[in-house]
């Protein structure tokens, strides 16, 4: 310890005002760090991805420019104001998803986004993958845990409608992380263990009897394509050969940066978004997956702090549920690129190319940082 | 048992969460360690696989157009078939500087700058990589072997060999059966673009549009392995495309033939339809064009002159020509007028060649200036006598009028797949409001009532509704479709028949039409004096040019574009309708004179055989004396 009247600036001097600066802007200094790097790493594989396309790149870096813009001021607000206008906030949400279904079916086609040329452009599924979790996690915060069947009943109910609405534009990829967005708030808040397998165990019994009863041949068709995308190798399952032989042909150190050719040579469409884990698999190889996935469990693994450390019951439901919602993406992504899982359009979080989702991740975790750093300092008994 | 009351207890809330962050922290391990096992598997055990894959990237995945279902008349005479063309791809991967590679082919095959900037579009329009695009169809012999033997300049390009569309019977069928074209950029955004991976070509207008989802099929695949030049070594696997579904029309080639040589080059529609089951026989727009060109790309100069001609030749009268029916409707307008109660079969209306609403001094014309005296319901159809509807009209009123007319598909799409049709126009009160904001007049009634005015139908509808007459008000939507498979179309959406209070006012009307060509004083007499069956039919004109009040028909001040159209719809034999018919003869004056003659060659072909008489299946059944002496 320095006395006061020591006025030479040690280093640790320095390092307690750089804390205190961060913690007077309401910033965690770990996800900071690991959002940086996610997005340094980004706009390195995208330069790749892309064909060395520059513009692109500029657009990616505004983005992420943008989406860390949003993240600090919403680490301003208080946990307590946010949970006082999630209900508010979730009215407003369902409401824009029927409007947008509403003009749907009058204008062409499906349409995911409003649109009021000049103001704003913007989808409201992507609101709801931050409302969703908070909605269920303002609502149990208010009773005690673990959640009695009454309330289990509301929240599901709460998850179904824009579940639903979403599902409808069609966009299945959204519709099922906002699901899993809400079940998460109900397993942090200690659901107990015979539900959660009890609903398992009847989604299979449904599903065996819509397969018979329900299912049109063409459905049951598009089922299995789904199920099973390398049948139609002229559709979607292109894709996912030409991703699986990018990613294996990458082998444990890859080819190189730049030097991937599956990406380049237009085998691989849609290399720059959905599919950019492909490009990295290809490039850097096993060990370059490997490292972006320690990446992301550091950042889970910090999420997964914050959650047991938030003093606020609504904090610690919606901590949890942000985080593990976060991993879900980078499961589902990683798994549909390399032929695990069914193809759903959904984006390799802080990687793949695109603002919407960049804004909105970076949201989720401006909320974070609001239930970390917005804590009372009284002491932990 | 009652319950404390549980306050809330953080620290239980919190260790509960707690334990959750920690199952949920296992789990996200666990199914990290699955990605990671996933991509050793990829990337380490099945590393060679998939870098010799990558390496020369020597699997491709190639769509299998289908085969396009055939087009057969109703007596499986061929109207669509596919021939094998050859067309000539590029595979702008293969092709290394693909705008040498096209210089390279201009100059091989001795071909203008022209066709060098055709090229280029086509090739922008790649779809996905590794495609091969065809950018020149019809290569001639000589053409494939100039392209075989200068290969070895022509990196990635390929002659191919390619089903194409062909319409053998040439311009018969152009507005019936339409044709296919190349798939343009709108299209391409509308269709699933799996099925139509490997197809070049889609149904534009007819029955080629109306059936494209049966007539296309499935698209199937084969894996290939290539070597580096591109050249196939072997399959790998392949999936057989599914074909397109056959089509039978109800359309008759013989028929349409002899309709088409009876308009005897004018310009004009003919639709004739089988009363008893919605079948069109034949359907022709005169003059036609042929539609082979189109399926391969016309040429921009050969679409021009077709597009300008005077006489329209792509214009499809039969479904989007409107006129103003005339006095083709009377039989109609007869029918609901004894439906509705303001006349009886006994009614008599003295005609003094005019009819004058009270209080106006207007004066509605009969065409006979010199009038018919006393008329009823049957002589009135049987004349032709405009100032007989004109007071059925007006009694009748424009509300009850629009209702019954609506009723025999006037004023909207009668056919069951013919996209192309117009809906026609059946005027009503509301119309005229929403279309001019104004009122409707009387006056306006009268002259419905005889055809004429804001009224606008198109020959099939005229064919309908006399097919209604010949059917008793029994709907079935007209179609070209017999059977698609051996499937008969269905009609997803069915009109009511039209039931009378009695159903003996159709006969009285059914009459007065068999009056018209039989009866010495009736309009058509002349076409019934050389008939062998009985033939009900009612001629009409639609005015082209609306004459001043006062003023003659002066038919030679009236340039010949400018004259009315000649207008003739008939069913036959009388009392066993197997026919119906309308013809439409652009600026023929004439109903009686010009459309009539026609109407009956075609009825003459559709119901004779050589011999000139009924043929035996149309005759009426002999009574039981008469057939035992024919067969001793």
């Amino acid at each position: 310890m320095n006395s006061n009247f020591d006025r030479t600036i040690s280093q640790e001097d320095v390092l307690k005002r750089r804390a205190t600066l961060l913690q007077r802007l309401h910033i965690d200094g770990w996800l900071l760090l690991i959002i940086l790097m996610l997005a340094a790493g980004s706009l390195f594989v995208l330069y790749s991805a892309s064909g060395k396309h520059w513009e692109l790149l500029m657009k990616q870096a505004s983005s992420f420019g943008l989406g860390i813009g949003a993240m600090i001021v919403i680490a301003q607000f208080e946990p307590r104001f946010m949970a006082r206008w999630v209900p508010l906030a979730y009215v407003v949400g369902v409401a824009l998803l029927l409007v947008v279904e509403i003009m749907g079916h009058t204008a062409m086609g499906a349409t995911r986004w409003i649109n009021i040329p000049g103001v704003i452009r913007f989808q409201p599924s992507e609101f709801m993958k931050i409302i969703m979790p908070a909605t269920i996690a303002w609502y149990l915060s208010r009773h005690n845990l673990p959640p009695k069947f009454k309330h289990i009943v509301v929240s599901l109910v709460l998850i179904l409608v824009p579940f639903v609405l979403i599902l409808k534009q069609p966009d299945l990829g959204t519709g099922l992380l906002i699901l899993a967005s809400g079940a998460f708030v109900l397993f942090m808040a200690g659901l107990q263990w015979r539900w959660i397998v009890g609903a398992v165990a009847a989604v299979v019994p449904v599903a065996v009897a819509m397969w018979y009863f329900v299912l049109h041949d063409y459905q049951k068709q598009r089922v299995l394509t789904f199920l099973d995308p390398e049948s139609d190798p002229l559709g979607t399952g292109w894709n996912i050969i030409q991703s699986k032989a990018a990613i294996g042909s990458g082998g444990v150190f890859g080819k190189g940066w730049l030097l991937g050719t599956q990406s380049h040579l237009d085998f691989l469409p849609e290399s720059h978004t959905d599919f950019i884990i492909a490009v990295l698999g290809e490039e850097f190889g096993l060990v370059g997956v490997c490292l972006l996935l320690v990446v992301y469990l550091l950042l889970i693994g910090r999420g997964l702090v914050i959650t047991a450390q938030a003093q606020t019951l609504f904090g610690k439901l919606l901590a949890g549920s942000l985080t593990m919602t976060f991993f879900v993406y980078v499961f589902v992504n990683i798994g549909m690129v390399s032929g695990l899982l069914p193809v759903v359009g959904v984006p390799l979080p802080f990687i793949s190319y695109g603002g919407t989702h960049l804004v909105t991740l970076l949201s989720g975790f401006g909320v974070l940082m609001a239930i970390h750093t917005h804590r009372k300092w009284i002491a932990q008994v | 048992m009652p319950q404390p009351i549980r306050l809330k207890d953080h620290e239980r809330d919190a260790r509960l969460v707690r334990r959750r962050v920690i199952v949920g922290a296992v789990a996200v391990l666990l199914l990290t360690c699955v990605l990671i096992a996933r991509l050793y598997y990829l990337q380490v055990i099945q590393y060679e696989y998939h870098s010799t894959l990558s390496e020369n990237n020597r699997v491709h995945v190639q769509p299998i157009p289908p085969t396009r279902g055939l087009i057969f008349d109703r007596n499986g005479v061929i109207i669509a078939d596919n021939r094998p063309s050859f067309s000539l791809s590029v595979t702008r991967e293969r092709a290394g500087d693909w705008e040498k590679t096209l210089d390279v082919i201009v100059e091989v095959l001795q071909l203008t700058p022209d066709d060098r900037a055709l090229f280029e579009r086509r090739m922008k329009q790649g779809r996905r990589p590794f495609e091969p695009v065809p950018i020149l169809f019809e290569l001639t012999e000589e053409q494939i072997a100039r392209v075989a033997v200068n290969q070895f300049r022509l990196p990635g390009v390929e002659v191919v060999a390619q089903l194409v569309r062909h319409y053998p019977q040439g311009a018969h069928f152009a507005h019936s059966v339409g044709y296919v074209g190349r798939i343009n950029e709108k299209e391409l955004k509308q269709l699933d673009p799996v099925n139509y991976s490997g197809t070049h070509h889609i149904g534009k207008t007819g029955i080629e549009r109306f059936y494209e989802d049966q007539l296309h099929g499935e698209v199937g695949y084969e894996e290939v392995e290539t070597n580096a030049r591109g050249r196939v070594l072997r399959v790998l696997k392949r999936t057989d495309p599914k074909p397109g579904k056959d089509l039978v029309l109800t359309l008759d080639v013989r028929l349409q033939e002899a309709a088409e040589a009876a308009l005897a080059g004018r310009r004009g529609a003919i639709v004739a339809i089988e009363p008893s089951s919605g079948d069109v026989l034949a359907m022709v727009s005169q003059p036609s064009f042929d539609p082979n060109p189109f399926v391969t790309g016309i040429s921009f100069k050969a679409y021009a002159e077709l597009r300008d001609s005077i006489d329209r030749p792509l214009y499809n009268r039969v479904l989007r020509g409107l006129y103003p029916p005339g006095s083709t409707i009377k039989p109609m307008v007869a029918v609901s007028g004894l439906d509705a109660g303001v006349v009886t079969p006994a009614t008599r209306v003295f005609d003094p060649g005019f009819y004058q609403l009270p209080n106006y001094d207007h004066k509605y014309r009969n065409w006979n200036r010199s009038g018919d005296g006393w008329v009823n319901l049957e002589s009135a159809i049987m004349r032709s006598n405009d100032t007989y509807f004109y007071d059925l009209a007006h009694k009748m009123g424009i509300d009850r009028l629009h209702q019954y007319m609506s009723r025999f598909g006037f004023g909207q799409r009668v056919a069951l797949d013919m996209f192309e049709e117009s809906a026609g126009l059946m005027p009503s009160r509301e119309w005229k409001r929403a279309r001019y904001r104004q009122a409707w007049y009387p006056g306006e009634t009268l002259i419905l009532g005889i055809g004429q005015g804001y009224m606008q139908a198109t020959p099939l509808q005229l064919a309908q509704a006399t097919a209604l007459m010949a059917n008793r008000g029994k709907w079935i939507r007209p179609h070209l479709a017999k059977t698609i498979e051996g499937q008969p179309p269905l009609d997803p959406n069915p009109v009511p028949d039209i039931t009378l209070r009695d159903p003996k006012f159709w006969d009285y009307s059914r009459f007065g039409m068999e009056q018209v060509v039989h009866a010495p004083r009736g309009t058509a007499h002349k076409v019934g004096a050389t008939s062998v069956y009985r033939i009900a039919g009612k001629s009409g004109t639609a005015q082209v040019v609306a004459i001043k009040q006062g003023e003659k028909y002066d038919r030679n001040k009236v340039q010949e574009r400018h004259r009315d159209h000649a207008l003739f719809v008939a069913f036959a034999p009388a009392e066993d309708p197997r026919i119906a018919v309308a013809v439409m003869v652009e600026n023929g004056e004439g109903g009686s004179s010009v459309a009539a003659p026609v109407a009956k060659q075609v009825m003459d072909a559709w119901l004779l055989g050589e011999d000139g008489q009924l043929r035996p299946e149309f005759r009426p059944p002999q009574p039981l004396a008469e057939q035992q002496s024919a067969n001793r």
